[in-house]
Order: C-alpha cells, then structure tokens, then sequence
C-alpha cells in the first residue's frame, strides 16, 4: 500500500513539474506537439530510473559516511561534499551511454528517443531526483528509505513528468488553432496555460493524506 | 565602450529570463518571496562570473572534444565550494532554496554562457559578461519574488503595502508563479515592443 501512496504522491499531488519545478525546460521546450512530448517523456522515464539507480548506489557504496567502501570500522569516511560532482558526471556519462547502448540494441527505440537523450544532461529533475533520492527527502510515509522505494519514486515522477508534459503539449496543440491576444503570444501564453495547468493539479492535495487514513498508514 | 555593451548586454537585451528564457527551474522555484529570489539570483551570479573567468582562462587548455564535461566539472566544483558557504555562513538560505542550490549545476545559463561567450572572449570582458548576465537574473528574480509576494501576501521585503487578508495566496503557490512570470513577460514584451 506505501507504494501505491508514494505512486500517487508523486504523479497528482506533489507533480515534479507543476509544483515542485523541476523539468521545467523541456517542459515548455518541448511540448508543442503531444508526439515530440511523449518521445520526451519516455526518454526521461528511462534515463531517470537508471540514474536514481546508479546514483543512489555510489551514494550508499562511495559517498555516505560508515557505509562506503573507504570506511574501516571505528574511521567513516565522509564523502558526501563529492555528491554534486559525482552525481552530475554520472549523470553525463550514463546518458551517452544510453545513447551508444540503445543504437546498438534497439535502433527503432533510438530513432524514437534519439533527439531527446542528450538534452537529458541538463534536465534538472534527473539531478534533483538523484538528490532526493540519496538524502531520502521524498515523501514515503510507513516505508524505509532504501533502493526500492527509490526507484519507485523514480518511476513514479517519472510518469507524473510524462503525464503533465504530454497534457501540457494537448492544451498546446489546441492552442495553436485559436486567436491568440499579440501581447501574450508565444511563451506568456503557454506560461499561463501552464499555472492554470498547475492549479488544476492543486485539485488533488490532501489526496495523500486521505489515502494514508484509509490505508491505515 | 565595448566593456560596457558586454554588461549591459546581459542586464537588457539578451536578459536570461525575460528574452532568452533560460534557467527556468531557479527562476519559478525560488521566487516564492523577493528575498528568496534575489539568494538565488546571487548564488548563481557569484558561480556565473568565477565560472566564465575559469573557463576563459583555461579554455586553450581543453581540447575541443572533452570541452563540455571540463566545463561541467568546474562549475560542479563551483557549486559544490558555494553550497558548503552558504550551509556555514547562511544556513536560513541554505534552508529556504534547498535542493535548488546543487541544481544551480543544471541551470542552462552557467553552460550556455560558458559555450557562448566564455570559451570565445578574455578572462575580463568573461567576468563582465558573468555580471551582466547574472545581474541581469537576479534583477528579474528579484522582480518575479517581488511581484508574487506582494500579490501573494501584500508585503515586500517585510514592507507592507496591504493587509495580508486581501491576498491572492495563490500567486506565493505554484500556479501563481507561472502566472505571474508569464505577464510579466507580456508586459516586457510589450515595453521591449515600443
């Protein structure tokens, strides 16, 4: 039950994008046509599990104090200042990686996502999930913070970012047929659209907290 | 005279927020209130103008394939130097801009300046084109923060202009924050316009 609490959590309640402002680039980057946003969404989806995976690994085996490897009984080792640096380099080389892996293995999956990879670097919510992730900040009510919660929390924003790029993009896509007023054309209109987006998602706070009663967390 | 165009430059006429729109995780996620925008416009002004200095000095250094993980890892160090400061010197801040100060890595004006003008021009019109830039960011944080607290709570910098019961909350909220940058790039539009 705690992970379908942390599921819903973070798909309606606290959106990675609308209210808690990560992504925001491609998010109004690339959602002009709902195709092109959800070729995004899946690339994200992907790189972010694998990244939350291998970052809160080094996080637990290289960086944290009494568990890493350099630790000795009695001595930690204290990394965690390397955390940014780290995290961001993997980040970097395990997109590539995903680019050179899945050219290989799936070259129909790669034309698909192929545009959007690299752009993956320098989308903060990769970052800022692996960040959560390894401090344990993420809301997981009557669970342990460890890997598997982790990636659930990652799949989870993942689809909450998929769900509100690919929206986002629909609204946009009718958008673009309808007289627009010149003085908020462009991008003020899509920023509008987007708050309107974002208090229709606030709808949904207090979900998590009526779920947790009912589920007897 | 040129100096003062490279300055300018960042401030007016390719201002990061209003023209160019970069850096728009920071710029929605930390103007909740004036002060909060203008820590996070100055963090990240500070780590624009070591970073541009760094990278146009050691530019001949790099070679041209490796030249975007380099410039990674030094604004990487950047971050990580400043988020060990304000930690010690500013916990409140470190407190209020959380997560959004490590992700100041990912914001796309540190890099884009580093590629665009930094890896091309000297150390010093580098470190004017950092303080342009970043001046130019925190000038409209500042004013982003200033504009939803103000709607949000009718106070500003702990000045208030009304009772704090004729608030629109929702402008302090996150769809206030959308909202309000988008007017306020209409209106700029409008002035940039004329």
């Amino acid at each position: 039950m705690g992970y379908i609490l942390i599921f819903i959590t973070a798909i309606f309640v606290n959106n990675v994008v609308l209210s808690q402002f990560l992504g925001i680039c491609p998010f109004l980057g690339v959602s002009k046509k709902v195709e092109t946003a959800s070729g995004m969404a899946a690339a994200v989806a992907f790189v972010l599990v694998i990244a939350t995976l291998v970052t809160y690994l080094l996080q637990v085996y290289f960086l944290a104090p009494g568990t890493n490897v350099f630790s000795t009984e009695g001595h930690p080792v204290d990394l965690t200042y390397l955390q940014t640096i780290v995290f961001i380099l993997v980040i970097a080389a395990l997109v590539q990686m995903v680019e050179i892996v899945l050219k290989k293995v799936s070259p129909s999956l790669y034309q698909a996502l192929g545009v959007f990879l690299p752009l993956i670097t320098t989308n903060c919510c990769i970052l800022g999930v692996a960040i959560q992730v390894s401090q344990g900040t993420y809301a997981a009510p009557g669970l342990e913070h460890n890997l598997l919660t982790g990636i659930v929390y990652a799949l989870s924003t993942a689809l909450g970012f998929g769900l509100a790029l690919v929206v986002f993009a629909g609204i946009r896509e009718q958008l673009s047929r309808v007289a627009v007023p010149k003085g908020v054309q462009g991008m003020s209109i899509a920023l509008i659209t987007a708050g309107l987006l974002a208090m229709a998602f606030m709808g949904f706070s207090g979900v998590n907290n009526g779920l947790q009663k009912l589920f007897g967390i | 005279m040129n100096n003062l165009k490279v300055l300018i430059n960042g401030i007016v006429k390719e201002n990061p927020t209003f023209v160019l729109l970069l850096g728009m995780c920071p710029t929605l996620g930390t103007t909740s209130s004036a002060l909060n925008g203008m820590s996070m416009g100055l963090a990240t002004m500070a780590v624009l103008i070591v970073s541009n200095f760094i990278i146009s000095s050691i530019k001949s250094l790099i070679p041209d394939m490796v030249r975007i993980p380099a410039f990674i890892v030094v604004i990487a160090s950047l971050v990580t130097i400043l988020q060990m400061f304000i930690k010690a010197y500013a916990p409140e801040i470190d407190k209020s801009l959380g997560l959004f100060i490590p992700l100041i890595v990912v914001n796309c004006i540190i890099l884009g300046r580093a590629e665009a003008f930094a890896a091309k021009n000297n150390p010093f019109s580098s470190i004017l084109d950092g303080i342009g830039m970043g001046l130019g960011f925190t000038i409209a944080l500042t004013l982003l923060g200033a504009v939803r607290e103000i709607l949000g709570t009718g106070s500003v910098f702990g000045f208030t202009c009304f009772s704090e019961n004729y608030g629109a909350l929702v402008f302090v909220l996150a769809p206030g924050a959308f909202i309000a940058l988008g007017y306020l790039i209409a209106i700029i539009n409008k002035v940039r316009g004329n």
